[in-house]
């Protein structure tokens, strides 16, 4: 009897992919929000809050539903609003129906951590968001996504699923990563001059932190920090987890693996679309790529990293591109 | 410990017969040992340790799915702590029953779609098939592996005040509820080891693997290793969580109908490598949604040209087409006539007395004792339509008399059958609650009944309706070793 491992329905290359981009991105946003609180601290006041909405092309929905940018409302439609699909709980709750459908598939251990996790988030109120506990808040989503993920590492079973669902974490990693990069520039390129700032520093530091990156910053340059050696750390270190080069390159092995370990014959597509990103990432340093526009730079590969999901979607899953909105 | 006051000293049977107690002048003694050590805990342990359980059984998402506009709500089905108690003695009269029946309905259902020899000599009233809904005109002459139509069955039976099971109703379309079983028999191991410790509990974990022999069983002959899946209708279905269940159980893909396709009458999965052939399907999808061909059109959850595979014995079924026809209550009242007819046999499980509203002698009788018989639709399930004369108002029996006399043969009626109770833990207190049984029969090849079954219990005090979704809960069921 043929069971389990030599068939991947293309519905849960699907699911996996998904569950493991959203848990990325719940985490991620988490660390987002966790950032701009840092950086509300120092005097800007609620521009801030406004420049994440825009950051995020989230105006629209955002001021249909809020009359101002407030501390409050900013971080409510980012952490608990149902209805705005790039908010923490929106993610979460994505997650847990896409582990739904691939049940089947994963370890119980996964589905009930899950489970318990979008019943604690979905218990959160506003009171939780206040800005005395956001970072406790922050913390505790993202704990329990790295538990998530600690459990997934332990657990899930090493069939094709597991290279799609690595495949939706690294491309959602890298994808924050380019936003992340990209707060800090929108921030600050309207007024070039304070780039290297000693405020500007701060902020670097501090997102830095938020991304677990501080440290390992720091065992790469022992001293100092300008703008353009941080941007280059996350941009190109093949030892920092969330550093594009690397999750590009990980992708990259997640692929060839469905190649070469499962015999899948699809997939031309969107090598090649990583091969083009990788290439651009390759031809840069430093220098040029500050010169190109760190803000442009973080765009394209954020387009390129949606021409790689509709690609990889196409070719294992058979899901038409635009069929259904990500 | 329980300050020498044993728990149970205060519960009270009420007269009916207890499936921890006996009935009257009959003790069980196959469940004195559970007993002792259940009346040696403390009211305060067992209600903590019910609510662990509760609260694990929601963690682990054992749960039916209810969707709202905005949000997915997931629910529990109620979990009673106490153990259900079958003795070795009571449950070789269930096996042996229930495979008859079994054997008797696949017999059945195999002449209706050939020759109906039955209906042709009147046997059983011809119009009561193919008058049916679940009749399936197109399955006449298709062959069916080994005769096999009904390969989950789930036979629902209750105890009388004297101890005897009896049937209920057969369910031969798509039974659910046996992932409870087998969960609630991972809860009771979990949260109550000491209760089970040294006592002789015929294992239900393989069920899994029984349904999967079963189905590939169904697969064309000529299939070496028969690829198996399960058909589910998704992840909106209340039942989805089974479907999970049994296909992890089966090591077999959970598909929906929109990952197989039919071509040149094969069957196929998507996967990420492209068409891969699929040889049986146990499907939890009914007749009328599995091919929008041939039966309901507007069917979103089913398969093109499935049937037409079906039909030509490219892909096995499981159940059968059409053995809706067979478990429908009208044709219940004829199952004593239809065991005989085929086997040969008196029925080892015995039916609840059934008049046949039908027939003339049936519809006076029921007509003129409204006031102490239960009135059943015949095309109705999940217990709605029922009247139960004792408990009913007079509105209610005048308007059943009205519905009776304009359409007598959509109705049965039985005597009411004092449901058998089990000790039952309700806010706090254990009291007696009325529990029925729905065993599982497996079969392919061969017929296997899985040594346990669904206990449902009815939580509301008197009520008899055990059904989910009228307030019903289940236990744990201990089929002992003999």
């Amino acid at each position: 009897m043929t069971i389990g491992t030599k068939f991947l329905l293309a519905r849960y290359a699907d699911c996996a992919f998904w569950l493991g981009r959203y848990m990325e991105r719940a985490e991620s946003l988490a660390r987002i929000l966790d950032v701009n609180l840092h950086f509300s601290r120092d005097s800007r006041g609620s521009q801030n809050w406004r420049s994440i909405v825009q950051l995020n092309a989230d105006e629209e929905r955002f001021n249909k539903a809020y009359d101002v940018a407030s501390y409050a409302n900013v971080v409510h439609f980012y952490a608990l609003d149902r209805d705005n699909p790039t908010s923490i709980i929106s993610a979460i709750r994505s997650a847990k129906e896409n582990a739904r459908s691939l049940r089947p598939m994963i370890s119980t251990e996964m589905w009930s951590h899950l489970n318990v996790f979008n019943n604690l988030t979905n218990a959160l109120t506003p009171d939780d968001l206040k800005p005395s506990e956001l970072s406790r808040v922050c913390a505790f989503i993202k704990e329990e996504c790295q538990t998530h993920t600690g459990i997934t590492e332990g657990t899930f079973f090493r069939d094709q699923s597991w290279f799609f669902y690595l495949i939706g974490r690294q491309v959602e990693r890298a994808d924050q990563t380019t936003r992340l990069l990209d707060i800090k520039y929108h921030l600050l390129l309207p007024a070039d001059q304070r780039v290297g700032s000693p405020v500007d520093v701060s902020q670097w530091n501090a997102l830095l932190r938020s991304v677990a990156g501080y440290h390992a910053f720091r065992r790469v340059h022992p001293r100092g920090m300008s703008p353009k050696q941080v941007a280059t750390f996350l941009l190109f270190n093949m030892s920092f987890p969330r550093s594009i080069a690397l999750c590009l390159s990980e992708i990259d092995g997640h692929l060839h693996h469905l190649k070469t370990g499962f015999g899948l014959r699809a997939g031309n597509i969107s090598m090649e679309l990583l091969d083009e990103a990788r290439a651009a990432l390759a031809g840069h340093n430093q220098d040029s790529v500050v010169q190109f526009g760190l803000h442009e730079f973080s765009d394209y590969l954020q387009r390129q990293l949606i021409a790689i999901t509709a690609a990889v979607r196409q070719e294992f899953c058979g899901v038409v591109p635009d069929s259904d909105a990500a | 410990m329980n300050d020498g006051v044993d728990l149970l000293t205060a519960y009270d049977r009420q007269g009916h017969w207890c499936e921890m107690l006996g009935g009257d002048g009959a003790p069980a003694e196959h469940a004195s040992m559970v007993r002792d050590r259940l009346g040696g805990l403390t009211l305060s342990d067992l209600v903590r340790r019910s609510e662990v359980a509760e609260r694990e059984l929601y963690n682990l998402g054992i749960t039916f799915t209810v969707y709202s506009e905005r949000d997915v709500i997931d629910r529990i089905l109620p979990f009673d702590v106490i153990p259900r108690i079958i003795s070795p003695r009571d449950w070789d009269i269930i096996e042996r029953g229930s495979k008859q029946r079994v054997n008797a309905i696949n017999l059945f259902l195999h002449d209706v779609y050939h020759d109906a020899h039955i209906l042709k000599d009147g046997t059983v009233p011809a119009e009561l098939i193919y008058g049916n809904a679940y009749y399936r005109e197109q399955m006449r002459g298709i062959a069916v592996q080994h005769g096999s139509y009904v390969n989950v069955c789930g036979v629902d039976l209750v105890r009388d005040q004297f101890g005897q099971f009896k049937v209920l109703e057969d369910n031969a379309r798509t039974p659910s509820g046996v992932s409870y079983v087998v969960e609630n028999r991972h809860m009771m191991q979990r949260t109550f080891p000491d209760l089970r410790a040294e006592i002789g509990i015929r294992p239900v974990s393989d069920y899994g693997q029984k349904l999967l022999e079963a189905v590939a069983d169904l697969a064309p002959s000529e299939v070496q290793d028969p690829q198996v899946v399960l058909l589910s209708p998704g992840v909106f279905n209340s039942a989805y969580f089974e479907h999970v269940f049994l296909a992890r159980e089966m090591g077999v893909p959970l598909v929906e109908g929109s990952d197989l396709l039919v071509e040149n009458d094969r069957v196929w999965m998507r996967t990420t490598a492209g068409m891969a052939p699929v040889h049986s399907i146990y499907r939890r999808l009914d007749d009328a949604f599995l091919d929008p061909e041939v039966f309901n059109p507007e069917s979103m959850l089913g398969v093109p040209g499935l049937f037409g595979a079906y039909a030509k014995g490219n892909v096995g079924l499981a159940n059968a087409v059409g053995t809706g026809c067979s478990d429908d209550k009208a044709v219940y009242a004829y199952m004593p006539r239809i065991i005989r007819y085929y086997l040969d046999e008196d029925p080892i499980l015995d039916n609840v007395d059934t008049h046949i509203c039908r027939e003339r002698e049936g519809l006076a009788y029921t007509l003129s004792n409204l006031e102490n018989l239960v009135v059943k639709p015949v095309g109705e399930s999940g217990g709605y339509g029922i009247v139960i004369g004792p408990r009913a108002t007079q509105e209610e029996i005048d308007d059943i008399r009205v519905k009776l006399e304009a359409n007598p043969a959509n109705f049965i009626s039985q005597p009411m059958i004092d449901l058998s109770v089990c000790p039952t833990l309700i806010d706090g207190m254990i009291e007696p609650r009325h529990v029925d049984l729905r065993p599982f029969v497996v079969t392919g090849q061969s017929c296997w009944v899985l040594p346990g079954g669904l206990t449902r219990v009815a939580l509301r005090r008197g009520s008899l309706i055990v059904n989910s979704s009228q307030g019903g809960g289940s236990k744990d069921t201990w089929v002992l070793e003999p």
